[in-house]
């Protein structure tokens, strides 16, 4: 059966929960995006949530005894894994709940991971867990590369970009692959519940978390998480360049529900991909024409997301 | 056969271990790595992936480690010498490849940087404790050729020899740093690329044919086939099935027994040949100190403390640790009274120690948990109570 959500009309900063649990305190760089929407997305899921977290930057920063900012229970286990052990902790959960030795309520399982953790080496346990279908959401924090261990390429750097394994020179133009798309590889599972965020829309990302913690089953949402010291960039710049990656159609915001998609974030006039470009170290090798390439790709592909809109996909 | 000069950066640099490691397979012919971006062996291929290009070779990096050790093995048998590089929980997502290319004889470099384990352990700090998974950490009976480097400039020369061992034995060859070593700098000086001797792979001289046998030995080698060169007619079938001669899956106690007994026997019967090892002060020594890789170079000061309050110690290095310098130790155990082995784990050499001095001498372990390298005073503790 369908799941069916009232729309929001209302949406003030006062309605915003002020619990907090990814609190202060956690060693992430100055500026960090991730941080930024990994503390938005607990503060919407509260208390009764329990966390398995892949390899990466947000496990480093957040976990280590005394800097600890988790305030619900946190696992990590390795790098390629994270969506199993969700998987394992939903199933030990509901078999516990069945024989009766923990009370039935809603225990929300979050399975999260960066691009690296989520595109690459954890893709064949994501998609073993949203195939089986477990009661979960798995985040992906996507910075567009591996920068926990210093800013080397994933199939979600975009292209273009200059990163240490992908160096940009008089032999590379950078990055030479266009960024996976994953939301859609998930979307590809039939699972009720697909949506991209960024911590630069607060209030569509707190309606994201919220209708995926409602759906029953799984659900995935890939946040857009801007990387200051990956991106080569200003630190105060992460919020301003998440708004301007949706508004030049770079990271376009949407949601698949039910297999409907839904552009949540309209943008008729994308803005051009040099206002985006022009402020990150990663593309400033990149020359007009390669520029101008990469603007009619994104162009091409947020207008084939236009035309699906409103399709059963 | 020497060096191709183009991959040969001569000179004196200063470089540390990871850089190095890079340097060294380019002199020693590698054009081809594959890899993924794990601490602290990231450097290692963040050089790789700019230094590689500019001398006609490929770098891709994989979706995972798993990936990655077997690219290399198909870019092996397409004719290419390569390496991947890890650390280790990487190092444990390759171990099933790591067997495959044991059981298929298939040349390749694995060079893994040690770190503190196990699981996901101390990314950044040191460890020696992959020993014996260099050893046989995949599956079923084989052997490897684990070399520990201890300075950045082993890490290049030993490199070369890591490349020139995988072409000559057909063999994973693990190259096992450490995080002290591959992030240590200092001076490494590269030779003249004629002044590198390189082994090239060695190719069948029979003609492509129906009966042609993958696996069949020439040249009077007993133990290693020479591989077919890619392109000019010959097909073959390579497989991690028990296989014949010919390459094709032949399961049976027989096919199993003789080959399996080929590819430990290589190694095994060849030990002495492969045998790398150093020695310093041991003509008199009465203790003798047993470490490789970074400990190697904390015993020296061991050694020279102890040699100052007039005890008579000596330090043996295995510079290549497996196959173990077995009749080297068996010399020096019948002219010691004792051996202090140090590594950066809880007991994994010492064992084989152990094994070789069988009682004839006291076997002492300096064991250290990682993260940090020995205080060689504690060492030098173990060793006046030793020699008490």
């Amino acid at each position: 059966m369908a799941t069916t959500f009232s729309p929001i009309s209302v949406f003030a900063a006062r309605l915003m929960p002020k619990e907090q649990r990814f609190v202060s305190g956690h060693r992430a760089c100055q500026g960090c995006a991730e941080a930024l929407a990994v503390r938005m997305v607990h503060s919407i899921l509260g208390r009764n949530t329990i966390v398995a977290s892949a390899t990466g930057c947000m496990e480093i920063i957040s976990s280590s005894y005394p800097d600890t900012a988790w305030t619900v229970p946190w696992i990590h286990v390795a790098f390629e894994n994270a969506a199993a052990v969700a998987s394992g902790v939903e199933a030990g959960l509901s078999i516990l709940m069945k024989k009766g030795k923990i009370p039935q309520r809603k225990i929300q399982v979050v399975g999260m991971g960066g691009d690296g953790g989520t595109a690459d080496i954890g893709l064949q346990s994501l998609s073993g867990a949203m195939e089986r279908g477990h009661d979960m959401i798995y985040i992906c924090y996507d910075n567009e590369a591996y920068m926990n261990t210093g800013i080397q390429r994933s199939s979600s750097t975009p292209y273009g970009a200059s990163t240490t394994t992908s160096p940009a020179g008089s032999l590379s133009i950078g990055q030479h692959t266009w960024k996976k798309n994953i939301p859609m590889i998930m979307a590809g599972h039939k699972i009720p519940y697909v949506a991209t965020a960024s911590p630069s829309y607060p209030f569509d990302l707190a309606q994201k978390v919220k209708k995926a913690a409602k759906v029953k089953g799984p659900a995935y949402l890939h946040i857009y998480a801007c990387c200051p010291t990956g991106w080569r960039m200003k630190p105060d710049m992460a919020v301003q360049i998440g708004r301007l990656a949706v508004e030049t159609g770079v990271f376009p915001l949407y949601e698949i529900e039910q297999g409907v998609l839904r552009i949540t974030h309209k943008t008729p006039e994308l803005r051009p991909l040099k206002e985006y470009t022009k402020h990150q170290g990663r593309f400033r090798h990149l020359d007009d024409a390669t520029l101008e390439e990469i603007e009619r790709r994104v162009l091409d592909e947020y207008r084939k997301l236009e035309r699906r809109e409103g399709l059963a996909l | 056969m020497k060096a191709d000069p183009k991959g040969v950066l001569t000179g004196a640099h200063f470089l540390d271990g990871d850089h190095a490691c890079c340097e060294g397979a380019l002199a020693a012919g590698c054009r081809c790595a594959f890899g993924y971006p794990i601490t602290p062996s990231t450097e290692v291929v963040e050089r790789i992936s700019r230094r590689f290009p500019m001398v006609g070779g490929v770098f891709l990096q994989m979706e995972d480690e798993i990936g990655s050790s077997i690219a290399i093995q198909g870019a092996a048998w397409g004719g290419k010498k390569v390496m991947t590089v890890s650390s280790g929980p990487g190092i444990s997502l390759m171990m099933e490849h790591i067997g495959l290319a044991a059981m298929t004889e298939t040349p390749c470099v694995f060079v893994n940087v040690q770190r503190g384990g196990p699981s996901t352990g101390l990314p950044t700090l040191t460890g020696q404790a992959d020993m014996m998974q260099a050893r046989w950490g995949s599956h079923g009976d084989y052997e490897t050729i684990a070399i520990c480097p201890n300075s950045p400039q082993e890490c290049f020369d030993l490199a070369i020899d890591a490349f020139n061992l995988a072409e000559q034995y057909r063999i994973p060859v693990m190259f096992m740093m450490d995080e002290s070593v591959g992030h240590m700098t200092e001076r490494v000086v590269i030779p003249e690329a004629d002044e590198i001797d390189i082994v090239e792979r060695r190719y069948t001289k029979k003609p492509p044919s129906d009966d042609y046998e993958l696996y069949a030995l020439e040249d009077d080698n007993p133990f290693v086939p020479p591989m077919p060169p890619v392109g000019e007619g010959y097909r073959f079938h390579v497989t991690g099935l028990t296989h014949d001669d010919k390459g094709y899956p032949a399961m049976d106690a027989q096919t199993q027994q003789k080959l399996i007994r080929r590819i430990v026997d290589k190694i095994r019967l060849n030990a002495d040949a492969i045998a790398k090892y150093e020695e310093y002060q041991t003509e008199d020594a009465d203790i003798i100190l047993v470490a490789y890789g970074i400990t190697s170079r904390v015993v020296i000061r061991t050694m020279e403390m102890a040699r100052e309050k007039g005890l008579k110690v000596g330090v043996f290095r295995p510079v290549i640790v497996w196959p173990f310098p077995e009749t080297r130790l068996k010399e020096l155990m019948d002219q010691t009274k004792a051996f202090v082995v140090a590594e950066l784990n809880y007991g994994q050499v010492v064992l084989e120690v152990e094994r070789l001095v069988a009682g004839r001498a006291k076997v002492v372990l300096a064991g250290h948990g990682g993260g940090d390298i020995h205080d060689p005073k504690e060492i030098l503790r173990l060793v006046e109570e030793v020699a008490k």
